[in-house]
């Protein structure tokens, strides 16, 4: 039996795996982590339709076991090639082919200095603000509910101060869904969303924002907010232009809330060099070509599945994941 | 407040032999601070320091108001280096931000385009009959201050404490534009959280208070209040910095630019003439410090020798917090014992008006 | 106060102070018609808009400001309206733009 060794544990992965045991394939996933589920672990719920993250996770996990699909955790990879994995501890395991599965990594906040997070109480990321709602309790530092609240887009996204021109397409409708939210366990605050522009790329996403705006009564004002500052009594100010009006605009807010983007994996780099992989200006590998090759690396017998090569969805990741396991299967039977 | 990040913009700051670089404006508006300077680095910390009568202004004020152009400017300061390549020195400090902008920026233009500075070798040389190397190191002079914090924090006399309370003091450190939003990297601490005052006031026993315009232009602008039509959103920002400090009851101001420094101070007059609203407690304004007297006052030296007479808002009341003895009768007495004059009385002192009077006339 | 003349004064802040404005008319105006929430700022109503081919009227952006409670002229503002309805042909969120100008006029004038 063929061998295929995937590299990350998340929602590519876990797919890509089942796919392989599908076609026939003997897979194996590496995932870096205590546990496998990627960036899914610790979401709370998923745009459009406010599917729980778990109940995703729960359904690829209990598929994997069923398959009894092996799976190492913590299991760090230094080097590969396409016939072989060498682990952070110098382990060598070989294989026939290999799928890179190992996401993205989220932005750091703290980088756009000016919002302060990290520093001031009651500014978050939209990741923060999935823990809390995984945690059944969204709460100002204070732990009083807040009556206004921000929510700012394309944080660390189409930001060359930050080295990241890329746009990371899924925090717009993030930003939809964590205002909805918000708003449904705080009817009485007022929420306003601070955008660049709204880019709704996938089915169903037009139809929440438009629902956002006209049942939830979110108020999106166009333009980017400059900086962030504590008032006295814990606060956020914030200022921006409202660039409809050609006003500057300012505020404060109970809650700051940065929609944090997608940005490449921090391993890409060391990754592609020991495998001659070809990456993106961007800093995501670059698969062969966009269209034909989508799922293929420049280095034959090494393979792409979600968010390695760019900010996906959910949806997206798992399609690609599916398409790579066909990829790896052809190439394998050839 | 908080700061996580101004460990991750250090610069390298020299530790001795400098070259001085004087401010064209603190002479007349804080004209003991650049004194203090020399004295604390000479005296008290043993620096050696060289203050070249030779040196010129860089004509920044002219640069930024458009009326010297950047050829000519590129021509001073490559006099100023040369000055200091003869004198044997290669660390330069300048006392002023303008100025520490304008070298910053000149020094950034001629590695980006080396043709600029054979243009300006070639100009000076011609000029002047003068070649020069670049320095070694520049900084702000609030660099060096900084650089030195704890070793003035071993020989202070007083801390920035409150010693009615026993309470740290409050203190508002504004930081001039051009010393970190020109090249964020090139300040202690960044543009967003500067430290480089915040760690002297921290060292020396105060606190400083963040407010929701901390990082906002005090409005200096050259050509905006050089205009008089301008002065009225030059003196805004001053007037928004204030009215969003003043909640946080500081007890004093203190910058590390000399436009800011004046600013900050004489703005709040202009203010309570107009408006009758101060800043300060019991209806005074509030006090502004350059970091070379807060540096002074802490190191012992007498206020009316560090030029704290000079202030337009009345600093004796930080003085009596601080439990600083000075002499009033002495206040204006200048150095020579000779009576300088004294201001009519103002608003933002605590006084009514006792002079009406027309700019226009 | 005053007593002296300086030659200038303080400029007032152009900001759009969203803590000092008072929304509440803002809030009424977005519970009767909540679809004026769905503007997009596309300009079709302002491109066909036939007093702002004329005048300075622009509709989009006064009913932006009176959702951020900047209610200053704009009542006079919408009286700049003709009423043709063509804006609302042309809206592709559909918003009812000749009842958002009646109800902002009813809302902060016609008391």
């Amino acid at each position: 039996m063929k061998k295929a060794i995937i590299i990350g544990g998340g929602a590519a992965g876990m797919q890509t795996a089942l796919r392989l045991a599908e076609r026939g394939i003997e897979p194996l996933i590496l995932e870096k982590e205590a546990e496998p589920g990627g960036k899914l672990r610790g979401w709370h719920a998923l745009f459009p339709t406010f599917t729980p993250a778990e109940e995703i996770l729960t359904e690829l996990r209990r598929r994997i076991e069923a398959q009894g699909i092996r799976l190492r955790t913590r299991a760090e990879v230094r080097s590969l090639t396409p016939k072989s994995v060498t682990l952070a501890d110098g382990q060598r395991l070989e294989c026939d082919a290999v799928v890179l599965a190992s996401g993205f990594t989220l932005f750091d906040a703290a980088l756009k200095e000016e919002y302060g997070y990290g520093l001031y109480d009651n500014v978050f990321t939209s990741a923060d603000i999935e823990r809390m709602l995984n945690e059944g309790r969204v709460a100002r530092a204070d732990g009083t509910a807040p009556r206004r609240i921000a929510l700012l887009h394309c944080v660390g996204s189409r930001d060359e101060k930050v080295c990241q021109q890329h746009c990371s397409r899924v925090c717009c409708i993030t930003g939809v869904k964590q205002a909805m939210e918000l708003k449904q366990r705080f009817p009485e605050a007022d929420i306003f969303n601070f955008y660049m522009d709204i880019r709704m790329f996938g089915p169903g996403y037009e139809e929440m924002y438009r629902e956002a705006q006209q049942r939830c009564n979110v108020h999106f004002v166009r333009g980017r907010i400059s900086e962030a500052a504590p008032t006295l009594d814990g606060r956020i100010q914030i200022k921006a232009e409202d660039t409809l009006t050609g006003r500057p605009l300012r505020m404060s807010v109970d809650m700051l809330v940065l929609l944090v983007g997608m940005r490449a994996n921090d391993d890409n780099a060391a990754l592609a060099e020991s495998a001659g992989l070809q990456r993106a200006p961007s800093g995501f590998m670059a698969p062969r070509d966009h269209f034909l090759h989508n799922v293929e690396s420049n280095v034959e017998g090494i393979f792409y599945a979600g968010t390695v090569t760019a900010p996906k969805n959910i949806g997206e990741t798992l399609n690609e994941a599916t398409a790579a396991a066909d990829a790896v299967a052809a190439y394998l039977k050839a | 407040m908080k700061r996580n990040s101004w460990k991750e913009y250090q610069k390298q700051i020299a530790d001795d032999r400098y070259y001085y670089a004087r401010s064209c404006i603190r002479q007349n508006f804080f004209p003991g601070s650049e004194k203090a300077f020399i004295d604390i680095l000479r005296n008290d910390l043993g620096r050696d320091l060289l203050d070249d009568p030779k040196h010129s202004s860089c004509t920044g004020i002219g640069y930024h108001s458009d009326i010297v152009p950047l050829e000519t400017i590129m021509a001073v300061v490559a006099r100023q280096f040369a000055l200091m390549t003869e004198a044997g020195y290669e660390n330069l400090v300048a006392s002023c931000i303008t100025s520490f902008g304008v070298y910053s920026e000149i020094l950034a233009t001629w590695e980006e385009f080396p043709e600029t500075e054979e243009k300006a070798r070639e100009n000076l040389l011609k000029a002047t009959g003068r070649e020069f190397r670049k320095p070694a190191s520049l900084a702000h002079t609030s660099d060096i201050v900084f650089h030195f914090r704890e070793e003035i924090a071993r020989k202070a006399k007083r801390k920035l404490v409150n010693t009615l309370t026993g309470e740290p003091l409050r203190v508002v450190e504004h930081i001039g534009c051009h010393y970190a939003k020109i090249f964020p990297k090139s300040g202690i601490g960044g543009s967003e959280f500067p430290y480089v005052l915040a760690g002297m006031v921290e060292s020396w026993g105060g606190q400083c208070v963040d407010y929701p315009e901390r990082r906002h232009c005090c409005g200096f602008g050259f050509r905006n209040y050089l205009v008089q039509a301008n002065r009225g959103y030059s003196i805004a920002n001053s007037h928004k910095k204030l009215e969003s400090m003043a909640p946080y009851k500081p007890d004093f101001i203190v910058a590390n630019c000399p436009g800011c420094a004046m600013f900050l101070d004489k703005w709040q007059y202009a203010i309570a003439e107009m408006e009758g609203t101060t800043y300060g407690e019991n209806g005074h304004g509030i006090p502004v410090l350059t970091y070379e007297e807060m540096a002074g006052l802490v190191l012992g030296y007498d206020p009316w020798a560090l030029g704290m007479q000079m202030h337009q808002v009345d600093v004796e009341p930080l003085l009596d917090k601080m439990g600083i003895d000075y002499d009033p009768a002495a206040k204006y007495l200048g150095r020579n014992g000779k009576y300088i004059g004294k201001p009519a009385s103002a608003v933002v002192n605590g006084c009514p008006p006792d002079t009406l009077y027309d700019m226009r006339e | 106060m005053a007593s002296i003349n300086f030659g200038y004064t303080i400029s007032k802040p152009r900001a759009i102070d969203v803590d000092r404005n008072n929304l509440r008319k803002s809030d009424e105006i977005l519970h009767e018609m909540p679809e004026l929430q769905t503007c997009i700022g596309c300009g079709s109503c302002t491109a066909v808009c036939t007093a702002g081919n004329l005048t300075e009227f622009n509709f989009r952006r006064v009913h932006t400001l009176v959702r951020r409670g900047e209610y200053a002229g704009a009542y006079e503002e919408m009286n700049k309206c003709m009423l043709c309805g063509k804006c609302r042909l042309v809206c592709p969120r559909g918003i009812n733009t000749r009842g958002v100008v009646m109800l902002i006029k009813h809302k902060l004038g016609d008391l």
